[in-house]
């Protein structure tokens, strides 16, 4: 019977759910790491029992915490994370130039191709690959040699490279975005790489249709289509059809376009989730209610409620914080600021919660497995 | 013999108990102890001091005898009573955060 493991980062330590495939009884184990802020924990596709976690904070800097084991014993691998060209400068908050430094790794993508091979996007914004399991990590350049990089400036939460995307068809594709420069995309392998921003619109910017400066907080593609990507904004959430040459809003009647995750059905690839927020000065859920919509491609979108708090409810959901399993009957999981971990079982129709008094969760990865 | 002693995370992520003894040839200085602890511990290299530049990250500060050290250059000798292993040489983390 398959299991299904989900991967759970918070802001003082990592956590491991388990549950059979009914998905209603689980196991937590953890703390891992406790007392240390873990950005993001994720398994390889190819051999699941191999997972990574980030840690890092102002103490220690980041540590990167390997598991071959599928999380029952750590070690901790490789954290030097130098800039490959001389670092230059970026925009900061005021707009003088500002040097690049390296602060900590916000995610890791592991390879669909190589159980060795893993990138790691990271602040300040750059991304980082490595081929022997994490022990050593080489920057690919040219994303921040980009001729826009001198111009990126960060968002709220630091000038983050948070969200890398593989084609497991196309080994040479990779998708990124950036807090708050924008979205890249590479087709030869990550050496050179385009600006994927047009049709975005972010009313905050001089000129709202700049090439960078858009706020992008994630994006989602499903691995059977990749020239489909669905963004969740700053504001708007929007669609590509182009593999993100081009990009439409889709925010259609959601309460609020504003918010952080968005994730694809497993099996359905025109199948999507937001979780709205209020605004980017209230990042709660609209009127107190933690509300899931789900709609098939966007514009028209549907309140999932059932079994999620509907009054006094004033938690946040993180970008890397939802996720999908493969099961038959797809699964959706999403965790919040408040600590709370929630599972649909039925992709998205119904809800409970895994686990109710976690530290504040930073991200959420869910691995099926056989 | 040098006594090291580490914050609690630190001991936690190299699997070691409140002190560390190291081996550290003469003259012991900060650098020395350092590169002693990271050789013996490689789990701790850029947790303590930044990867190229080897400074002290700023969350951390070191002692030696009662004295914060955090600011002496990195190469003076540290004092005989921490390279004869009668006191131990500090790494302390900031109390700070909530």
């Amino acid at each position: 019977m398959p299991k299904i493991r989900v991967l759970i980062g918070t802001h003082k330590g990592a956590f491991i759910a388990t549950s059979d495939a009914a998905r209603k009884k689980w196991k937590i184990n953890g703390p891992f790491f406790g007392g240390l802020p873990i950005y993001h924990v994720k398994g390889s596709p190819l051999n699941p029992d191999r997972i990574w976690a980030s840690q890092t904070d102002d103490w220690f800097g980041q540590v990167v915490h390997r598991s071959d084991d599928g999380g029952a014993t750590w070690a901790a691998v490789g954290n030097e994370f130098a800039y490959a060209s001389k670092p230059g400068t970026h925009q900061w908050y005021d707009g003088t130039p500002h040097p690049w430094d390296f602060k900590r790794v916000w995610h890791f993508e592991p390879s669909y191709h190589d159980a060795d091979t893993l990138y790691a996007g990271v602040e300040d914004a750059a991304l980082f690959k490595s081929t022997d399991g994490g022990a050593t990590w080489a920057e690919l350049a040219g994303l921040r040699d980009h001729r826009t990089g001198s111009q990126w400036m960060p968002g709220a939460g630091g000038l983050c490279l948070h969200t890398i995307i593989l084609d497991p068809q196309n080994p040479q594709r990779i998708v990124t975005a950036i807090s708050a420069a924008g979205a890249f995309r590479s087709d030869d392998g990550g050496d050179t790489w385009k600006t994927i921003t047009k049709g975005l619109k972010s009313n905050f910017l001089p000129d709202p249709e700049s090439e960078v400066g858009h706020c992008v907080h994630h994006i989602a593609m499903h691995p059977s289509h990749p020239n489909v990507l669905f963004m969740q904004k700053h504001w708007d959430v929007m669609r590509s059809d182009d593999a993100g040459d081009t990009w439409r809003e889709i925010s259609g009647n959601l309460p609020s376009d504003f918010g952080f995750v968005v994730d694809v059905h497993a099996h359905d690839p025109q199948t999507i989730y937001v979780v709205p927020i209020k605004s980017d000065s209230e990042h709660y859920p609209p009127d107190g209610k933690l509300r899931v919509y789900r709609s098939k491609g966007g514009d028209e979108w549907q309140p999932l409620t059932q079994g999620l708090p509907q009054e006094n409810c004033y938690v946040n959901v993180l970008r890397d914080a939802m996720a999908v399993d493969t099961l038959d009957e797809c699964g959706v999981y999403f965790g919040t600021t408040g600590g709370q971990v929630y599972v649909s079982p039925d992709g998205g129709d119904n809800w409970l919660a895994i686990a109710e008094n976690l530290p504040a969760v930073k991200s959420v990865e869910v691995q099926t497995l056989k | 013999m040098v006594r090291v002693q580490l914050p609690y995370h630190l001991r936690n992520l190299a699997n070691v108990g409140s002190e560390v003894e190291l081996e550290v040839a003469a003259p012991v200085t900060i650098e020395r102890v350092l590169d002693a602890l990271e050789a013996g511990y490689p789990m701790l290299r850029g947790t303590i001091r930044e990867h190229a530049s080897k400074q002290r990250r700023a969350y951390l500060r070191y002692f030696a005898c009662q004295e914060d050290v955090s600011f002496a250059p990195t190469d003076n000798p540290l004092p005989a009573a921490v390279a004869e292993g009668r006191e131990p040489f500090i790494v302390m983390g900031a109390i700070a955060g909530g």
